[in-house]
């Protein structure tokens, strides 16, 4: 299989890579790690004009910690490089427990957490992770740059806000108000397969008091799911058997899974209460988990 | 090198978009004219007459057609060509010397790591690819390196049996 054809631009820098959406025509698409669009555009599902390859603009390659906390993961980060990532293992629980878990090792090369958000695939896990933790993408276009909490980024299966002359240049997670912990568990057939069921929880706790919380799911509904109740029912409160019981139901809740091959909805949503149940469990119980 | 594509009648020959680009593979420095569209797995077949490099799935799932582009695994079948274009490419086809086998293939002779063999040469890249960042795998190590690599034959035992023989005689060589 091979794509239809396809005018290729591979800019040096981020202006001109606008410049070329902007005047590229009816339907153009960013490359970045291809490992969803490429395949889109071998089944034709995906059949653009213009492709615009950034991998030549430097400076995107980047995930660091600015002072005040803030974690920002630019547009050609790989997946691989935050598997790897000190700074993820000792800072970021939850992006630290989903990078590995993404796809395969060898798609992890090339794949990026960016791209995987602007593909707003319903069982992509990377939106979840940053939905937990109440993240946004950097969009720049002609007119500048705009900040999208990804909650408003994602609209639908494969759909976001982002126009048509904007790319995605990075993805932004603020700061943790107290001590971060959190995880990301994901049910799937064998690896490299779409999520059966994923989800992400975050939690921020001042003392033993939840200052923040987000739950989000993969591949239970149309597109990622946050589910806020959930995550509501576990804030101004410390973590306990109750709360996270009336988390997890709340979540399952949330959840709008379809029965397909690989599992029965209600098969599906239990998997919800149950993965919302462990990591929280996790959490409360280091000294076992360390055992 | 020639490469052939379907002529869908609407286009004049000078409209098809073509790209030059420059790459090295397996150590060879060369030149090619492609279409955006061709897929890297497809230039190094086709364009280059690489066969040990195999297209399986075609999409994306089973590894076959993994070689390494600046040392980093990748499935050439989800990569453009054009995107080669300034990189060094090392196949299935650059492990062995004119006299020598390397010692991820006499591994995988020594520990029967393939039957039919279609999955091998991206089994092997990917291999390569973890031996070159981690020279003393364990197990586990090796499991998690290929497990974006389906084999149908094997049930996969033998095959990382290969790959920590692999790593033994690397490791015995350097040391």
């Amino acid at each position: 299989m091979y794509p239809s054809r396809f005018r290729y631009e591979a800019p040096h820098s981020l202006d001109e890579a606008i410049g070329l959406l902007t005047n590229g025509g009816d339907y153009a698409k960013v490359l970045a790690g291809g490992q969803s669009l490429v395949p889109l555009m071998k089944l034709r599902f995906a059949s653009p004009e213009l492709v615009v390859d950034i991998n030549n603009v430097p400076g995107l390659a980047y995930h660091r910690a600015e002072p005040d906390g803030t974690l920002r993961i630019g547009a050609l980060c790989r997946h691989a490089d935050l598997e790897r990532s000190q700074l993820l293992a000792s800072t970021q629980p939850t992006l630290a427990a989903a990078a590995p878990l993404i796809a395969d090792p060898i798609v992890r090369n090339r794949g990026t957490l960016v791209g995987s958000i602007c593909h707003a695939d319903p069982q992509g896990d990377w939106a979840s992770a940053v939905l937990s933790l109440g993240g946004s993408i950097v969009a720049q276009g002609p007119g500048g740059r705009r900040s999208i909490p990804v909650a408003e980024f994602v609209t639908g299966p494969f759909q976001t806000v982002l126009e048509p002359d904007e790319i995605a240049i990075e993805a932004t997670i603020p700061p943790a108000q107290g001590t971060r912990a959190g995880g990301y568990l994901k049910l799937e057939r064998r690896v490299g397969d779409f999520a059966t069921v994923g989800v992400a929880v975050s939690v921020e706790t001042s003392g033993t008091v939840v200052t923040r919380a987000g739950i989000a799911l993969t591949g239970v509904g149309g597109s990622t799911i946050g589910a806020t109740e959930a995550a509501a029912a576990l804030t101004g409160r410390p973590l306990t058997a109750e709360s996270i019981g009336e988390a997890a139901r709340l979540a399952a809740d949330a959840a709008r899974p379809r029965t397909d091959h690989r599992g029965s909805a209600e098969y599906k949503r239990h998997m919800v209460a149950t993965f919302v149940e462990r990591i929280l469990g996790r959490v409360t119980e280091p000294a076992e988990r360390a055992a | 090198m020639t490469i052939v594509y379907d002529d869908r009648g609407d286009e004049e020959t000078q409209d098809v978009p073509v790209r030059r680009i420059r790459f090295t593979i397996n150590g060879e420095k060369k030149i090619a004219e492609v279409e955006p569209r061709l897929l890297l797995a497809h230039l190094i077949r086709q364009g280059l007459r690489l066969t040990g490099t195999h297209t399986g799935c075609d999409t994306t799932n089973c590894g076959a057609c993994t070689v390494l582009v600046d040392g980093t695994a990748v499935k050439s079948c989800t990569m453009l060509a054009v995107q080669a274009d300034g990189h060094e490419i090392q196949t299935v086809e650059g492990l062995a010397t004119a006299s020598e086998l390397h010692p991820l293939q006499e591994g995988f002779k020594e520990e029967h790591g393939l039957q039919c063999g279609f999955c091998t040469p991206g089994m092997m890249m990917a291999a390569k690819a973890l031996l070159d960042r981690n020279p003393d795998p364990t197990e586990e190590d090796v499991r998690w390196a290929l497990s974006g690599n389906l084999c149908r034959c094997t049930g996969y035992q033998n095959i990382v049996k290969s790959v920590l023989w692999a790593a033994d005689k690397l490791r015995s060589q350097a040391g």
